[in-house]
């Protein structure tokens, strides 16, 4: 009876000390994020980084003296970068601790399918750099926030740039552009910014799927050798884009003329291929690798340095873990903006969250404040423009490290607005939501 | 034409690799009549132990030499998939004789599932290098009868080479010697194998071995290509509907399986594929698979299964 005692006491003793552990203790004046994460299965290399700079960033909120008090609070959830796993996880904790403030699901998958439920639980779904490319229209997506980066984004800036190199974009006419892609919604994305700018600029699109993990891709690239286009862009995640990287070498593809988008161009990505990825080029959403940065230093010298930090302290400014405390710093700047409205030192709401993302306004003196002078470029989103920054550049790998080959390059609006306008327009009268005015953007 | 043989050669070479998979399928389904759900996994552990250890073995010795560290690191790795091999038996199977196939099915999920979370736990979910000097740049044939030639993988062409061999050496090891024979009769009958004196956890812990160390050679082949990480795992997929085709219990029917899935799956890929929006080769193969089921319920060389009531 005794041990039986002392085992049930064990248990909860360790219940709640795993708690402890991995959360800090809720209180009045603290913000709640849960964490979707993936650090197990086909996509943990790429998913571990990303969560681990999102931690970490956190952690060196609080470590500053929260935002203007208010301490965050974090809870991770493992979704494998599956569909149902993470709805899931966010009906888990989307109610946890007072109520979770935003919700980032690391997947375009995921972003759809909470697409419909974060307008009824009043919690922005934000999806830096992926989710669906229409719900730049805050208008119609008035819960989603595509910041910093959309897919028809990355692809007209990767047009853009292979534009400038032939000597203009009238010079495409008649190249032959491949699309290697992941056969899932977030794959599928930038088909239609592609086939826009064909139609504009006389080029002609190649579409290869390439079914999930994406370990198998010999057909793919056996076509890609058949039909000798003069571009690849590649739009892969996980270990799909190290073997697209493998294939073009093993069918004699040169890198060069390889494209990666922002997803598919990072350090798990190719540093199995070594010089077998020499000269492959991707976007960088702004950022790339940024060891020397100020905000790097600082999470070492305050996280890492006192066993504080989240994952290997080596890996610490690599390219997704930029990505993910990039990510991570818009939601806490958004929560700072939000108070500046809502009443500094208080807890934020997701509706007043919803506030502070469409009003945000990172101008240089921000960014450099930060920490992430020459990181990224100032952001400034509206109601209407969840986006808030549509600039990008291009890195390449040389063997061991990522370097800036290019100049920043902005999204055409001329080209990308219309088209958001007219697949918002279809997704509203289908959901049979009526948009926000600029009335409505003041409540 | 040039293009086609391309394709031809490429499906032929991935069909070898899908053969070697399929292999420990059928090995332990001949010699205990267990379908093994956890070759996947066998696969995923025996490639990260070789890799970690082919890492980690040179900084503890302070050596460079990749051929001793490649070796050693493979030593490390036979002795540990051994060890598991024995705790599967020592923890599982041993429990399990004479019950249900679908109980033994079951169970070895069970293992599945364990295997890639210790695997994982142990030796991380990053992205891992095995490199065994295996050529990576193509090689250009027959160039004065195509124009550009027909391109060939180095790489794929040692692998399939390597896979073959190994095939060989199992059909002998089957074929002709006692252990082999053994293990034949206890598939055939659990009961009439013990009462003749056949150990029947000696050889299930044999058998296992021996899946254990044909996983690890797909690993590091499947890891030399693709580098070694969870998605390993699930090239026990793509061998399912080799061991479907070629039926589960005979290895020569893995490799003609292996090699008409190959086969099959690129062309289709290649040449219906445009037509169907592309990404068809997975299910194309499980569809070729179903295909040769409905004439050879037991596969192209399975044994025929005949109940008397």
């Amino acid at each position: 009876m005794k041990l039986r005692k002392l085992a049930v006491a064990a248990s909860l003793a360790a219940i709640g000390l795993s708690a402890v552990l991995t959360t800090p203790a809720y209180a009045a004046e603290e913000q709640f994020f849960p964490v979707l994460a993936y650090r197990t299965g086909a996509y943990a290399p790429n998913g571990t980084p990303w969560a681990n700079g999102f931690v970490d960033y956190l952690k060196l909120t609080n470590a500053r003296g929260g935002v203007n008090g208010v301490k965050m609070i974090w809870e991770e959830c493992e979704t494998g970068y599956a569909t149902d796993r993470g709805v899931e996880c966010y009906e888990r904790l989307k109610g946890k601790h007072g109520g979770a403030t935003a919700v980032q699901p690391l997947s375009t998958g995921i972003t759809f399918a909470l697409t419909e439920k974060a307008p009824v639980d009043k919690i922005p779904v934000i999806t830096a750099g992926y989710g669906r490319s229409e719900s730049q229209n805050g208008a119609v997506f008035g819960w989603n926030f595509p910041l910093v980066g959309t897919y028809w984004m990355g692809a007209d800036v990767l047009v853009q740039h292979i534009g400038k190199k032939e000597g203009g974009l009238d010079k495409l006419k008649g190249k032959k552009i491949a699309l290697v892609y992941h056969d899932s919604p977030y794959g599928k994305e930038p088909i239609a910014l592609l086939q826009e700018r064909a139609k504009m600029h006389g080029f002609e699109v190649q579409l290869l799927p390439v079914a999930h993990p994406g370990v198998e891709q010999k057909a793919t690239w056996l076509q890609v050798r058949q039909s000798k286009p003069d571009y690849v862009f590649l739009w892969g995640w996980g270990v799909m884009n190290s073997t697209s990287i493998k294939e073009a070498q093993a069918t004699g593809y040169p890198r060069d003329k390889m494209y990666g988008v922002w997803w598919s161009g990072a350090e798990p990505d190719v540093k199995d291929v070594g010089d077998g990825a020499k000269g492959y080029n991707a976007l960088a959403m702004q950022h790339g690798a940024e060891p020397n940065s100020k905000v790097v230093k600082e999470i070492l010298e305050k996280l890492h340095a006192k066993g504080q930090g989240t994952g290997p302290k080596e890996e610490v400014g690599q390219v997704l873990y930029m990505r993910g405390l990039i990510s991570s710093m818009l939601q806490v700047e958004a929560v700072r903006a939000a108070q500046g409205r809502f009443g500094k030192g208080k807890r934020i709401t997701g509706e007043q969250m919803r506030w502070g993302l469409e009003n945000l306004n990172l101008d240089q003196k921000a960014l450099d404040g930060m920490g992430l002078a020459g990181v990224m470029r100032p952001v400034q989103t509206s109601c209407l423009d969840h986006m808030g920054s549509a600039w990008a550049r291009v890195h390449t790998w040389d063997g061991k490290k990522w370097n800036f080959t290019s100049d920043w390059y902005q999204g055409d609006e001329k080209v990308l607005r219309p088209m958001v306008m007219l697949a918002s327009a279809k997704y509203a009268e289908e959901k049979k939501i009526k948009p926000r005015t600029p009335e409505d953007c003041k409540k | 034409m040039a293009f086609f043989l391309e394709t031809l050669l490429g499906g032929l070479m991935s069909g070898m690799l899908y053969s070697l998979v399929a292999l420990g399928f059928v090995l332990i389904f001949k010699a205990s009549g267990v379908f093994n759900f956890a070759q996947g996994a066998m696969v995923l552990f025996a490639a990260l132990a070789m890799a970690r250890f082919s890492e980690w073995i040179p900084g503890w010795m302070g050596m460079e030499n990749l051929f001793v560290a490649n070796l050693l690191a493979f030593t490390v790795a036979v002795a540990i998939m051994f060890v598991v091999a024995w705790l599967i038996e020592r923890l599982a199977l041993r429990y399990l004789v004479n019950q249900e196939g679908a109980t033994l099915l079951m169970a070895t999920l069970g293992i599945a599932y364990v295997l890639d979370g210790i695997g994982q736990t142990i030796f991380g979910s990053d992205i891992y290098k095995i490199d065994v000097g295996m050529p990576k740049e193509p090689v250009m044939m027959l160039e004065s009868v195509f124009d550009g030639g027909i391109l060939i993988n180095k790489e794929d062409f040692i692998a399939a080479l390597i896979a073959a061999l190994l095939v060989i050496s199992l059909s002998i090891f089957f074929q002709k010697t006692a252990t082999g024979r053994a293990l034949r009769a206890v598939a055939d009958d659990h009961q009439a194998a013990q009462s003749i004196g056949i150990p029947l956890d000696r050889i299930w812990v044999i058998v296992w071995c021996v899946a254990g160390i044909t996983a690890l050679v797909a690993g590091i082949i499947w890891g030399s290509k693709l580098g070694v990480q969870f998605s390993l795992s699930t090239i026990a997929l793509r061998a399912l509907p080799v061991v479907i085709l070629g039926g589960l219990t005979s290895v020569p029917g893995a490799i003609i399986g292996g090699l008409i899935i190959g086969v099959g799956e690129k062309l289709s890929e290649v040449y219906l594929g445009p037509y169907v929006g592309g990404g068809i080769e997975i299910w194309f193969a499980y569809m070729l698979a179903l295909v040769f089921l409905l004439f050879r319920p037991q596969g192209l060389f399975g044994e025929k299964i005949i109940d008397r009531v």
